[in-house]
C-alpha cells in the first residue's frame, strides 16, 4: 500500500521503551502509517499499545519512561526530542485512553484547550460549532463541566478536543473502553467520518478487535511489546488465529496470544 | 451587638487580605505542586518595592503599585525559572526545602539594602473613617480591603476568562493532558509564579500601610497555612472563605478573650488552634480535593 516514493506520514523503525530504566515494554517495535488511512494497532492488555502512542506524541518523560533505540519519524521529522506540545502543534494529537478530559472544566473551556495545538487563530468558532454539529450531546452540555458528564459524553469531547487542535495524524486510544455496544457503533462511525471529511490520518489503538477492523485499511497485531502479526484487515479478518484470539469466534472465549504456543511457532512475514 | 459587629466587620476585612495572599499561594500550589514557603517574604519584598518607589522616587501610589507588581512579576519569573525548574520531578520535601531557604535569602537581602528598620508608607488614603451603618471602618483599613477585593475579583476574571487563564487551569487539572493539548506547560508554571509574586506583593503592600514594613514582614506569611488548610490546599474558593472565616475568628478570639488573659494573645493562638481541629475532622480541608498529599 506505502508505495516507495510516497513515504508513510509516521514511521515507527525498531523502538524500544523502557520505563523507569528498567522494565522494557516496547522491544522493537515498527509500523508505518500512511497519510489519510486508518491504521489499527490491536493487543491484549499490557502489549504495549499505549506506550507505543505515548512515545510517538511525547509523553513518555512525564512517567519515566524512555525511548532507548529507534526512530519515531513524523513527515520524516524525529520527534523523541521534542517537547509534548511542540509535537502537538506539528499536527500530531493523542485523544488518551480513558479521556482524561479537563474535570474542573466545562465543555467549552476543554474544547478552547485545545487551540493550543493549532497553526494560525482564525477559525476556532467554526471548529467548535463542528464539534457539536458531530455530536450534538455535547452541544445541550457545553456549560457543563466536564467532569459531570457521562463517560460517552467524556470520549465524545476528548474526540472533540482533537477535531478542535486539527491534526494531520490522531492517536485515537481505546474509544470505545467502558461505552455500550451502541455508543461504540456511534464513536466509530464518527472516526470514520473524521477519516473521510477531515481528511484525518488516525493511528486507532483499540481492544475492539472486530470494531477496529472495521473502519481500519491495515492492522499491526502486537504481543509483547513486538509486532507479531500485519496486514490489510481483509487478510487479517481472514487470518485462523485472529479470528480465534481477537474475533472471538470459534470457542467464543478471547484468550491471549500468550496462552497459545502454536502461535508463538508461527513465522512473521514481516520483520 | 455592635462590638460583636465591629469585630466581624474588621474581621472580614483582614480576611480579605489573608485570601488575597493565600490566592497566591493556592495557584502556585494548584499549578505546580510546589508549597511555597517564601510567599511571605514575596510579599515583604514586593512592599519594599513600592515603599521604594514612593520615598525615594515620590512616585504616586498607583505608580508605586504598577513598579512594585512588575519587580515582583520579575523576582516570580526568576525564581521560578533559575530555582524551581531544575528541580522539576524531585521529591516534594526538596522543593519544600528550597522554598524555606529561598525565604532566607530573601530576608538577608532585604536586611542589605532597605536594613533592618521599620519603615512606614507616607499618607496614601483619605483619613475620614468610612461608616457602615453602625460600624466604623477606619480608612486605613477599609481601602486596603478594597484593593485586595479588587486584586482577587480580577484574578477570578483572568482564570474564568482568558486564554491563559483557562490553560493554567488545565494545567493544575491535567499536567500531562495539557502538554498534549499544545499547551507549554512550563510557560504555565512560570505564569503561576509571576501571579502568585504579584498578588504576594500587592498583599504586603496591603499590609505594610496599615502596620508598616520591614525585613520581617514575611512572618505574616505563615499566618496563611491556617487559612490554606482551613480552605483546602488547591482550592481557591476556598482560600477566599478560609481567609474570611480566619479574619473573623482572630478578631473574634481578640476581642473576646484576650482581655480575660493577662498576657493576652489569643488572637494569635487560635488560627492556629483552628488548623489542628480542621485537620482532625478533615485532613484535607473544607473545600480540598480529598486525595491531595499531606506534608
Ligand atoms: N508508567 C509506567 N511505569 C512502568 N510500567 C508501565 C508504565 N506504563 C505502562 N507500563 C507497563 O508497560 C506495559 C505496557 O503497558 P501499556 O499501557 O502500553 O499497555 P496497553 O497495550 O496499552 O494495555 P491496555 O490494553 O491494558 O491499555 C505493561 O506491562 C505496563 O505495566
Ligand atoms: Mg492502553
Amino acid at each position: 500500500m506505502t508505495t516507495p516514493e510516497t513515504p508513510p506520514l509516521l514511521a515507527v523503525n525498531n523502538l524500544e521503551v523502557v520505563y523507569h530504566h528498567t522494565v522494557q515494554v516496547l522491544k522493537g517495535l515498527s509500523l508505518s502509517v500512511p497519510e489519510g488511512r486508518i491504521v489499527a494497532l490491536l493487543g491484549s492488555n499490557g502489549a504495549g499499545k499505549t506506550t507505543t502512542l505515548k512515545a510517538i506524541s511525547g509523553l513518555l518523560p512525564l512517567e519515566d519512561g524512555a525511548v532507548e533505540a529507534g526512530a519515531v519519524l513524523y513527515r520524516g521529522e524525529d520527534l523523541s526530542r521534542l517537547l509534548p506540545h511542540q509535537i502537538a502543534r506539528r499536527g500530531v494529537f493523542q485523544v488518551r485512553e480513558g479521556r482524561h478530559v479537563f474535570e474542573e472544566l466545562d465543555v467549552d473551556e476543554n474544547l478552547r484547550c485545545a487551540t493550543y495545538a493549532r497553526r494560525g487563530r482564525g477559525g476556532v468558532a467554526e471548529d467548535v460549532e463542528k464539534v457539536y454539529a458531530y455530536f450534538p450531546r455535547l452541544a445541550q452540555r457545553r456549560g457543563s463541566l466536564a467532569g459531570h458528564l457521562s463517560g460517552g459524553e467524556q470520549q465524545m469531547l476528548a474526540i472533540g478536543r482533537a477535531l478542535v487542535a486539527r491534526p494531520d495524524l490522531m492517536l485515537l486510544d481505546e474509544p470505545s473502553l467502558g461505552l455500550s455496544p451502541l455508543l461504540v457503533e456511534e464513536i466509530f462511525g464518527i472516526v470514520r467520518r473524521i477519516n473521510v471529511e477531515q481528511g484525518t490520518t488516525i493511528l486507532l489503538v483499540e481492544q475492539n478487535a472486530a470494531m477496529a477492523l472495521e473502519v481500519a485499511s491495515y492492522g499491526y497485531i502486537l504481543e509483547s511489546g513486538k509486532i507479531v502479526l500485519d496486514g490489510p484487515v481483509e487478510r487479517l479478518k481472514q487470518d485462523r488465529d485472529v479470528q480465534e484470539f481477537y474475533l472471538g469466534r470459534r470457542g467464543g472465549q478471547r484468550k491471549s496470544y500468550r496462552d497459545v504456543k502454536h502461535y508463538k511457532r508461527r513465522k512473521r512475514w514481516l520483520s | 451587638m455592635d462590638f460583636l459587629l465591629q469585630l466581624v466587620v474588621s474581621g472580614v476585612v483582614t480576611g480579605g487580605i489573608y485570601a488575597l495572599i493565600a490566592i497566591g499561594f493556592v495557584v502556585v500550589y494548584k499549578a505546580t505542586g510546589v508549597i511555597n514557603f517564601a510567599t511571605g517574604e514575596l510579599m515583604m519584598i514586593g512592599a519594599f518595592f513600592a515603599w521604594t518607589a514612593m520615598t525615594a522616587l515620590h512616585a504616586p501610589f498607583v505608580v508605586a503599585l504598577a513598579v512594585a507588581a512588575i519587580g515582583a512579576a520579575a523576582v516570580g519569573a526568576l525564581v521560578e525559572r533559575v530555582v524551581l525548574r531544575p528541580l522539576m520531578g524531585q521529591r516534594a520535601i526538596s522543593v519544600i526545602m528550597v522554598t524555606i531557604g529561598l525565604s532566607s535569602i530573601f530576608k538577608g537581602i532585604a536586611q542589605i539594602v532597605w536594613s533592618g528598620e521599620y519603615r512606614s508608607f507616607p499618607q496614601i488614603f483619605p483619613r475620614r473613617p468610612i461608616l457602615l451603618g453602625p460600624v466604623l471602618l477606619p480608612s486605613r483599613h477599609a481601602y486596603p480591603f478594597l484593593i485586595a477585593l479588587a486584586a482577587i475579583a480580577l484574578l477570578a476574571l483572568l482564570f474564568r476568562f482568558t486564554r491563559t487563564g483557562v490553560a493554567m487551569r488545565a494545567t493544575a487539572d491535567d499536567q500531562a493532558t495539557a502538554f498534549g493539548m499544545g499547551i507549554d506547560v512550563r510557560r504555565m508554571f512560570s505564569f503561576s509564579w509571576i501571579l502568585a509574586a504579584t498578588t504576594a506583593a500587592l498583599a504586603g503592600i496591603v499590609i505594610g500601610t496599615i502596620g508598616g514594613i520591614s525585613p520581617q514582614l514575611g512572618a505574616v506569611g505563615l499566618r496563611i497555612f491556617p487559612v490554606v488548610i482551613l480552605g483546602g490546599l488547591d482550592s481557591i474558593g476556598g482560600a477566599l472563605v478560609g481567609g474570611v472565616v480566619m479574619g473573623i475568628l482572630e478578631n473574634l478570639a481578640g476581642g473576646y478573650l484576650d482581655p480575660l488573659l493577662p498576657g493576652g494573645g489569643v488572637k494569635d493562638v487560635v488560627p492556629f488552634a483552628a488548623l489542628v481541629l480542621i485537620l482532625m475532622v478533615r485532613p484535607y480541608g473544607l473545600f480540598g480535593t480529598r486525595d491531595i498529599e499531606r506534608l
